[in-house]
């Protein structure tokens, strides 16, 4: 008996440890280790990501260039999708065959069977109003909701640029993304991602565990609601910007226009274009490759990645330096016979007569005269290096060269040579004014953005200061001239008066010089043409104008590619620029009909339909 | 002794009230298990809450009854109550309905009983009568086999139901066995081979590198510090020559059985059952499987805190990501919802009513009682230390509801006429001569 009640001992012993253990398991379990409420939070918690509607683009009059339309993603849950659903009907619905179905099918239940995937995303408003209809008798599916951008102008696109799906890379660099967010690719739905793209919001859901929802938790208490982005107003007027590629149809080449006061960008032309809805949605990637492959590159922005040399229009700079640093006033004149000659170098002008002042030499854009002032700016000082020195300075600060600092991405410096560019090009004190004197008629190694050309008009225009160039008017109607310390005045350091002179003889070019197809009635048009030389084919054609002379609105640059002489395309697109800028109405019907049906892409079509 | 005053007077209120407090703190948590916005009436029997209080209803009623039956009635029919469990095990092999691949079940027109709850009061009545027989002697053989025929028929026709959890349970007579003079050395021998089958699951999976680029398998290494432990106990008792044959001999057992518990694993085991016992060991991590359950119940049981989420105020339970949890995983609702505080008050209940139970034993004049008795805190032992083991990660997954608490009609009926079987001859303790 004794022995028994040892043994009920024993049993009381065993029965007392292991209810310890238990009870040290638990407190190590429920009070210590915090793991295991972490993984009830993943388990039961849902965070439901509420996106908020993209900020608004409007141009400067108000217009609404960029909104939002509803898309649809249709989702998935695989576990819930009924064994004997008719596919055929649902194929036919979504205009879909089998093996695409049954592939994203698979594709989603390898996710996951009880988690929601995208099975057919970006639906459009049409078809989804379709679908919605019929949706019910497939269990399993169900629409989320997202938005997607549309350009009710179709103008622009370079400017606007495009949303797409973010990339791995980009998680993987900033933590706010999520596979799936849309992000701005290019153009100032890039630049100004952060104000456009607003703060997402959070609705965290309970779910059971077959992923259905169970209401909020805590009835929302941690919920952080969507703040919907920022609206962009534009600097762009819509109307000139779309006149511009209406006339620049079937050819190649950029338009800038400029407000000369303010900096802000009017127009910018980039041919040949694309509609901007053609990037949105499903059809974005069939749509992205087909631009991407054609040989004309439309989805190039020339207005800031193409270089061109500015040709003769950059005489106007050259007058300028050339009047400030005294090497010549405007009275001085120089002989030109059929060019310019020095020893056995010739560079050859057109017949005109001769000898030629400041004013005539800009009229009638002599070679010789300009040849002459660049050497003597050059040859002023003890050396070439030194001379050019203070040139390439004076160039500089137009904003040729240097990067404009726009608001807008992928833009190209420009490019000037430096002093040293020629100390290694040739050899270090073997090179003199002669050997670049090609820079004297805007040939040579320069290369300008059509945007650095406006801006350089601009400067003219303004008798010697700049401000920055830029293409956002106002963020949530805060200006950012004010705002923004990045838009900054930049003087050029001549005299007011020398600007005169030449905006003078600029007058005199469209009046009754090379730039006469510029010409507007009862408007003060000042420009300059020029003929870029194109070692590819035939010469592009450029001009820069500015108007009215005595109080600039406008500055604009054109370049049309392969258009040959400056007073052939560019001028009479520039003066129908301004005409439509500042009158709204064009007087010369006629040379808006010869503009619009030129066709230098295609010349044969252009031809075929004068016949 | 008032031989006028009825038994339920005499009761040991202790457990009774033990009784009560685990049924209704049972049914308060299957509530919370299944709660859910849309049936909240208590008595709705579609809802199993609702059923669950029509079990209880019913299992005060028997628990009555019980009281209210002779005390020699037990004691006297033990073999036929045995006999006709014994019986009914066996019919339900052939005529029972099969749930979740177990054909334990009779099915009565929607009611649904299961044999092998009743059949271990039937067996413990079987056994303690057996033992309690007089001039009885557990050292012989006869005697141990008959003991062991007792407790293995019904094991073994639930294992042929394919029940193994409930099969297990009557393992836990050999505690029993035990205290009736089954020398301890047995029980001690389990242990050991247990913890040596253990220790070659562990370690035959891995690769130890020896002095001289010697690699050995984590078995072979087992079997060397076997060896060398031997030696060693054979070197400190070289005085009795006669060890050397017991040391041979376990040397030998030993080896046998490491060698043997690949084919146990892969063969004798069910798959299920040894992925169960690796996820256990951690020598398999499987958390949308065989992991699963335990996973999602250790979440449940961790997620709750020290003072719980509150009552009905668990999500891991309510939203259904714990398995079986009105059943075999009650306790996960427990600890969700009442935290540490309330886990272990439960397990301070149990240890209670196991206590009580064996110190109630040690006042039975009867042999009877007293081995009823312990098997009584035998079985609610088992019941409670692999239920709740299982559920917090330290023991093997063997689907048995926790006493009292788990879901289920036939099993709080069978732990019902357990328990209050044992009240009953505690009742009339002094009645017996």
């Amino acid at each position: 008996m004794n022995q028994r009640l040892q043994k009920t001992w024993v049993l009381a012993g065993i029965f007392v440890c292991i209810g310890i253990v238990y009870i040290i398991r638990l407190f190590n379990v429920q009070v210590l280790d915090n793991r295991y409420k972490m993984d009830a939070d993943n388990n039961v918690l849902r965070k439901v990501i509420k996106y908020p509607a993209r900020g608004l683009i409007y141009d400067r009059e108000g217009k609404l260039l960029v909104y939002n339309e509803a898309a649809y993603d249709l989702m998935v849950i695989p576990r819930q999708v009924e064994e004997n659903m008719d596919t055929l009907e649902f194929c036919a619905l979504l205009e879909m065959d089998k093996a695409t179905f049954m592939e994203k099918m698979s594709k989603a239940k390898k996710y996951s069977n009880y988690k929601a995937s995208k099975f057919e995303k970006e639906i459009s408003t049409i078809s989804y109003a379709k679908i919605q209809e019929q949706l019910f008798k497939y269990p399993g599916f169900f629409v989320q909701r997202r938005t997607l951008r549309t350009y009710p102008e179709r103008s622009a696109p370079h400017i606007l640029g495009y949303v797409g799906e973010v990339s791995p890379s980009v998680i993987e660099e900033n933590s706010y993304y999520k596979s799936g967010d849309h992000i701005g690719i290019s153009g100032i739905e890039k630049t100004y991602e952060e104000v456009l793209r607003g703060k997402r919001g959070i609705e965290i859901q309970m779910v059971d565990v077959f992923n259905r929802t169970k209401g909020k938790f805590k009835d929302g208490l941690f919920d952080t609601a969507a703040v919907a982005g920022s609206d962009l107003q534009l600097t762009i007027d819509n109307d000139l910007q779309r006149y511009g590629e209406y006339l620049m149809q079937n050819k190649k080449g950029s338009i800038v226009a400029i407000e000369p006061s303010t900096g802000e960008v009017l127009a910018m032309i980039s041919m040949p274009t694309y509609d901007p809805n053609l990037l949105v949605g499903r059809a974005r990637s069939v749509n992205y490759k087909q631009l991407s492959l054609d040989s004309l590159n439309p989805l190039f922005n020339r207005a800031l990645m193409a270089k061109y040399p500015p040709g003769s229009t950059f005489k106007s700079i050259n007058a300028l330096i050339g009047l400030q640093e005294e090497v010549l006033t405007p009275h001085t004149k120089y002989s030109c016979n059929m060019g310019y000659r020095s020893g056995r170098f010739h560079m050859g002008c057109h017949s005109h007569q001769s000898p030629v002042d400041l004013e005539f030499s800009i009229q009638t854009s002599c070679n010789a005269y300009y040849s002459n002032v660049f050497r003597n700016i050059i040859d002023k000082y003890p050396t070439a290096e030194e001379g050019y020195e203070v040139w390439h300075e004076y160039v500089k600060s137009f904003g040729l060269g240097v990067k404009t600092g726009i608001d807008l991405p992928n833009e190209l410096q420009g490019f000037v040579p430096e002093p040293t560019y020629y100390d290694r090009y040739y050899r270090k004190g073997s090179w003199g004014s002669l050997t670049i004197v090609s820079l004297a008629i805007g040939q040579g190694e320069l290369g300008f953005t059509p945007l650095q050309m406006a801006n350089m008009t601009a400067t003219i225009a303004n008798r010697g200061y700049h401000i920055s160039p830029h293409i956002v008017k106002s963020v949530s109607n805060q200006p950012r001239s004010i705002i923004d310390p990045s838009i900054q005045r930049k003087e050029v350091n001549i005299a007011p008066e020398h600007f005169e002179h030449v905006i003078e003889a600029m007058y005199k070019v469209v009046e009754e010089g090379t730039g006469r197809s510029a010409r507007i009635d009862s408007i003060k048009v000042c420009g300059k043409t020029g003929t870029v030389q194109n070692p590819h084919g035939d010469d592009h054609s450029t001009f820069i104008a500015f108007a009215p002379k005595d109080d600039p609105k406008i500055a604009i640059s054109v370049y049309v590619e392969n258009g040959y002489w400056g007073s052939r395309w560019a001028a009479p697109i520039a003066g129908l620029m301004v005409e439509k800028y500042l009158r709204d109405t064009i007087g010369r019907p006629e040379i808006e009909e010869r503009m619009v049906k030129g066709n230098l892409i295609h010349p044969q079509i252009a031809s075929n339909e004068e016949e | 002794m008032r031989k006028n005053s009825s038994a339920i007077e005499r009761m040991d209120w202790m457990l009774v009230a033990l009784f009560f407090v685990l049924i209704i703190a049972g049914w308060l948590n299957i509530y919370a298990a299944v709660y859910n916005e849309e049936f909240t009436n208590i008595f709705d029997t579609s809802q199993r809450y609702g059923k669950q209080l029509l079990w209880m209803g019913t299992a005060v009623v028997i628990a009555t009854v019980v009281m209210l039956i002779d005390e020699r009635f037990f004691s006297t029919f033990g073999y036929l109550i045995y006999g006709i469990i014994v019986f009914l095990l066996l019919l339900v092999i052939f005529i029972g309905a099969e749930t979740k691949g177990a054909t334990s079940w009779f099915s009565l027109g929607g009611f649904k009983i299961q044999p092998s709850e009743f059949s271990k009061f039937a067996t413990n009545l079987a056994l303690a009568k057996y033992l309690s027989t007089l001039n009885i002697n557990i050292k012989k053989f006869k005697t141990k086999l008959l003991a062991f025929a007792i407790i293995g028929v019904p094991a073994m026709l639930i294992l042929l139901q394919n029940d193994t959890g409930s099969a297990l349970v009557y393992a836990s007579f050999i505690l029993v066995l035990y205290r009736e003079g089954l020398s301890g050395n047995i029980l001690l021998i389990g242990v050991l081979v247990a913890i040596l089958f253990v220790l070659t699951l562990i370690l035959q999976a891995e690769v130890y590198k020896m002095p001289f680029d010697l690699f050995l398998n984590g078995a072979t290494l087992l079997v060397l510090c076997i060896t060398v432990l031997l030696t060693l106990v054979f070197y400190v008792q070289r005085k009795q020559k006669r060890i050397i044959w017991l040391l041979l001999t376990i040397w030998i057992a030993c080896i046998g059985l490491i060698k043997s518990v690949d084919y146990v694993f892969s063969d004798v085991l069910e798959p299920h059952q040894s992925k169960r016992i690796n996820v256990l060991l951690g020598l398999e991590s499987d958390p949308r499987g065989a992991g699963y359950n335990v996973n999602q119940s250790l979440i449940a049981i961790g997620s709750g805190g020290i003072t719980g989420k509150g009552y009905l105020k668990g999500t891991q339970t309510k939203y259904d990501f714990v398995p079986e949890q009105s059943t075999d995983f009650i306790f996960c609702t427990i600890g969700e919802e009442w935290g540490f505080l309330g886990s272990t008050m439960v397990i301070i209940l149990f240890l209670a009513l196991l206590l009580r139970i064996l110190f109630v034993c040690t006042r039975q004049r009867s042999t009877f009682a007293q081995i009823y008795g312990y098997g009584l805190a035998a079985i609610l032992f088992f019941h409670f230390a692999i239920n709740i083991g299982m559920t917090i990660g330290l023991a093997p997954v063997i689907g048995i509801p926790l006493p009292f608490f788990s879901y289920g009609g036939s099993s709080l009926w069978g732990f019902t006429l357990l328990l209050f079987i044992f009240i009953k001859m505690d009742a009339d303790r002094l009645e017996v001569l």
